[in-house]
């Protein structure tokens, strides 16, 4: 006990430089919540009598989660910059009616149509976020007015009726699975050489960093730890995508979601916006005293926001094949849910993109599982809502320590 | 042995508090090793030691924010061993402490404030306010403050809220006041009154600790001083010992004890730096207040900072001159209605701080968790966040660089710490400190605003702080240091500006400087 200060303050022998406890502590938090997933699926995995991962609920899975998923890559942002965007749910069901709208209605173009439904999305997103960056009202008041502005907006533009359906290219968005160049049998080549390429650029980027890492000086993590991560990763993708190529191969919507998540990863652990954000939720006032223009930063956040919005409500009406009045209800919930359980602040400055996707996909999971139990949507709710508040006290717990 | 009053009211009392063997370990760390403390009825025992070398931990000990059983050895209060397993425990015995990071409610009143959590209420919880109100005001004509109890606390200045802070104290029958760096955020005229103030609560026959950093105020004040030093009780002298030969306050023998070396001089000397063309030259400068229209917070102040000097800005609390420096600072403060700024001789639009950042000016600020740390992100981002694009390629960072910068900084100034990677709210006060100077050093300014740049810090932190100054100006930089602490500006500086009221009101060249002319000019510019 009387001598544990002294190994604190010796030299640390050359094999540790650079070792961190604190960084590792820090990375076990995030397994824990990727952990936690896998629990939860063996657990529905083996109640459900192994219908969670068939390959063909594993498909609706993806399908049904992903515009939750995409949301909730905007909302990340928004919450780390020490906001809420309590609008998300209405904005996605009001670009799904206005695509509707353009589409079936007017008979633009899918293509066109859906570039018309991102811009309007980023135009909902701005026009929020200078309420909230430029006049300095709280983001939960703003986007509270925006919610009920455009719930009642989509009402109005679909007349209280359901309009659809839209045309077939569209619904590829959400339905389409990527096209098989060598066809004949029951596995889709194309998907499993999509996942083996996918999982090799990734193991491919890990190493060339951590070889760069190690040019400078710096031993980031033990090799074996490297090793056994990157295996384990790239065993899951290539896995994945061969499991889902004995049904139809890779949904569409899958490409693009997993895009956005390599995109936003990057964007906020590598870019120098993406760090100005996490300043800005940290501490406001050292961010603009450090030369950070803090009120273009959250107007960009929340234009970002509105984009996704936009686009997870043009997946949501191209699934569905029809724009509804009720569409977008309540997603704003699940999308900050996931932000959270995946160990988000609510007071701003912390939160991870992989963290907000796990925490999508243990709602998402629960969601589906739940169903296939055939447990009601009123218990459901209340599973959910205590999942939420025991994850998020968890992570307090561990924070605190 | 000369007869300071001080001793004269208790020359031989017994002690009220006895803290034996303290010893209180933390995984990894020893906070506390075997230290002892005794403290007489009646008087008031500074107790001094750096940052980090243990006096609040010793407190928390005290208080029972770390209960008996979690520490070694054994604390008597009246003689008797007290286990407290909480606060509530100590105040009940009169033990009471005022915190550095005042304990209010912006939002209540002073009366409401004070009775927090003791309300005088019926048995219904219906508050008496009444009997609230007379007893507030009774406690507040005894700690010298004139304000209504009905004031918001929000509405007064740091000063006052302390003394409300103090008037809460008294209303739990306080037998022992500890104050914590009380004077820390004070300016000189409320330091003085609040040194006042507990001379009077002495002959009441209150004890006080007094932690401190400032040696003047423990000169002034105390019948005894207790010197930790990393974690340990050096030595407990009383006022007899810590005089020297002159009658004056021995300071060298203190900050030996401190810092456990001799500091030749207390400001590294700066010789030779030759003072060259004007860097930063201001003309008419005014601000608007924020919240007062049709008042100037600041009004037509005009200076320069030449090349290698450094300008002192001396003045009151509230004279303006952290508002001039963010208002200069891209207008982070107020809203700018007259006057010019050139750096390097060109006009220069320093419209937003972005701006002034890459005109070459940098503002340290006077609030280090506030407004200078994101505090929950470690070195290497604090380090950073002023100049991204210097350790970026077409907006992406490269994170292999930026380590190498924010290791170059922490050997550079010497910043204690695990590594680059350590959290930068758990550095001690001086190495936040140098934290933020390593973000404005990587900024590369021409001229640096240093706004209170060694406030809260220990004597050893202090001098590594000045050299890092000297050496800024060695390197050809103008700094211009904001400080409420007139010795430090005195060694420092080779020119100082007196500023009170928004408006500069003096400048004094280092040989004509001392604190009687800044006083002076403060005062005689009346208002």
């Amino acid at each position: 006990m009387s001598d544990t200060a002294t190994p604190a303050t010796a030299p640390r022998p050359a094999a540790f430089a650079g070792f961190n406890p604190k960084a590792f502590t820090g990375s076990l938090r995030d397994y824990g919540m990727i952990l936690c997933l896998v629990g939860i699926v063996i657990f529905f995995q083996f109640f459900t009598d192994g219908a969670l991962l068939r390959p063909l609920n594993l498909t609706n899975l993806v399908l049904q989660n992903s515009y939750i998923v995409v949301m909730a890559l905007g909302m990340l942002l928004v919450i780390v910059a020490g906001h809420i965007d309590l609008s998300v749910g209405s904005t996605a069901g009001f670009i799904g009616a206005l695509a509707a709208v353009l589409m079936v209605q007017m008979g633009l173009h899918p293509l066109f149509a859906t570039l018309l439904c991102l811009v309007a999305g980023g135009l909902i997103g701005a026009a929020q976020g200078w309420w909230v960056a430029y006049l300095r009202i709280p983001s939960f008041i703003v986007t509270l007015a925006g919610m009920l502005v455009f719930k009642g907006l989509t009402l109005a533009l679909l007349a209280g009726q359901s309009v659809g359906p839209f045309p077939p290219d569209f619904q590829k968005l959400s339905s389409g699975f990527i096209p098989d160049i060598v066809t004949g049998g029951s596995l889709r080549i194309t998907s499993v050489l999509v996942g083996v390429a996918l999982a090799l650029i990734l193991v491919g980027s890990n190493l060339r960093r951590r070889l760069g890492q190690q040019r400078q000086g710096f031993t980031p993590e033990p090799m074996a730890t490297f090793a056994l991560k990157n295996a384990l990763v790239a065993a899951v993708i290539v896995a994945f995508s061969t499991w889902l190529a004995t049904y139809r191969g890779l949904p569409n919507v899958l490409i693009v979601m997993f895009a956005l998540i390599l995109l936003y990863r990057f964007v906020t652990s590598r870019t120098v916006i993406g760090r100005r954000v996490y300043a800005l939720g940290g501490n406001e006032k050292a961010a603009k005293l450090s030369g950070i223009n803090t009120e273009r930063l959250t107007f960009l956040t929340f234009v970002n926001m509105g984009v996704l919005a936009a686009l997870a409500g043009l997946i949501f009406a191209a699934r569905l094949n029809t724009a509804t009045p009720k569409a977008g209800l309540g997603f704003e919930l699940d999308v900050i849910a996931a932000c959270f359980i995946g160990g988000a602040s609510a007071s701003g400055g912390v939160g991870k993109v992989t963290g907000a996707v796990v925490g999508a996909l243990i709602m998402g999971v629960m969601n589906n599982g739940m169903s296939i139990l055939g447990i009601g949507i009123d218990y459901q709710q209340v599973i959910k809502g205590l999942v939420l508040l025991g994850a998020v006290s968890i992570d307090q717990y561990y924070r605190k320590r | 042995m000369a007869a300071s009053p001080a001793l004269a009211v208790t020359p031989a009392a017994s002690p009220i508090l006895e803290m034996r063997g303290i010893t209180k370990a933390f995984p990894g760390v020893k906070a506390l090793d075997n230290v002892t403390l005794a403290v007489r009825a009646g008087e008031i025992h500074a107790v001094c030691g750096e940052n980090g070398a243990g006096k609040s931990t010793l407190m928390k000990v005290l208080s029972g924010v770390y209960p008996a059983g979690s520490y070694d050895g054994s604390i008597l209060f009246d003689g008797e061993e007290r286990r407290f397993s909480g606060i509530p425990d100590s105040e009940a015995l009169g033990i009471i402490i005022i915190h550095q990071e005042l304990a209010l409610v912006p939002l209540l009143s002073i009366a409401e404030n004070i009775f927090l959590g003791n309300e005088a209420a019926s048995r219904f919880g219906v508050i008496d306010w009444p009997v609230v109100m007379a007893r507030t005001r009774d406690l507040l004509a005894r700690v010298g403050l004139d304000e209504a109890p009905e004031t918001l606390v929000t509405d007064l200045g740091v000063g006052k809220q302390q003394l409300v802070e103090i008037a809460k104290a008294l209303s739990k029958r306080v037998r022992l006041l500890i104050l914590d760096e009380p004077t820390a955020s004070l300016n000189e005229g409320d330091s003085a009154a609040l040194l006042t103030l507990l001379e009077a609560f002495r002959e009441q026959g209150i004890t006080s600790i007094l932690i401190s950093h400032k040696l003047n105020e423990i000169a002034r004040v105390a019948d005894s001083v207790t010197i930790l030093r990393d974690g340990a009780s050096v030595e407990t002298l009383p006022r007899a010992a810590m005089l020297g030969p002159d009658g004056r306050l021995d300071e060298d023998r203190i900050i030996k004890g401190m810092v456990g070396r001799d500091l030749a001089h207390r400001y590294p000397p700066r010789e030779g730096v030759a003072i060259g063309e004007p860097l930063l030259e201001v003309t008419g400068w005014s601000v608007r207040h924020p919240l007062h229209p049709g008042r100037l917070a600041v009004e037509d102040v005009s200076l320069t900072v030449r090349r290698g000097e450094v300008v002192g800005m001396a003045g009151l609390l509230g004279a303006g001159r952290t508002e001039f420096a963010m208002s200069l600072f891209g207008g982070a403060y107020g809203q700018r209605v007259a006057g010019e700024a050139r750096l390097r001789g060109q006009p220069t639009d320093l419209g937003s701080v972005e701006k002034a950042i890459r005109a070459g000016l940098a503002y340290a600020t006077e609030d280090r968790k506030g407004y200078g740390l994101v505090l929950h992100e470690d070195i290497r981002t604090n380090v950073s966040l002023a100049n991204l694009p210097g350790v970026a390629a077409k907006g992406v960072i490269d994170e292999d660089r930026e380590r190498a910068v924010a290791e170059r900084y922490r050997e550079r100034l010497r910043i204690r710490s695990s590594g680059i990677d350590q959290v930068t709210v758990n550095l001690s006060g001086g190495n936040q400190q140098k934290v933020v100077l390593s973000k404005w050093l990587f900024a590369d300014p021409d001229v640096l605003i240093l706004d209170e740049p060694t406030r809260g810090i220990d004597v050893g932190a202090k001098y590594e702080i000045y050299a890092i100054i000297n050496d800024l100006a060695r390197q050809g930089k103008g700094v211009l240091i904001i400080s409420s602490e007139m010795p430090e500006l005195l060694g420092m500086c080779d020119r100082i500006l007196v500023m009170n009221r928004g408006r500069i009101v003096g400048e004094l060249s280092a040989d004509e400087a001392s604190q009687e002319a800044i006083m002076r000019a403060i005062v005689t510019s009346g208002g």
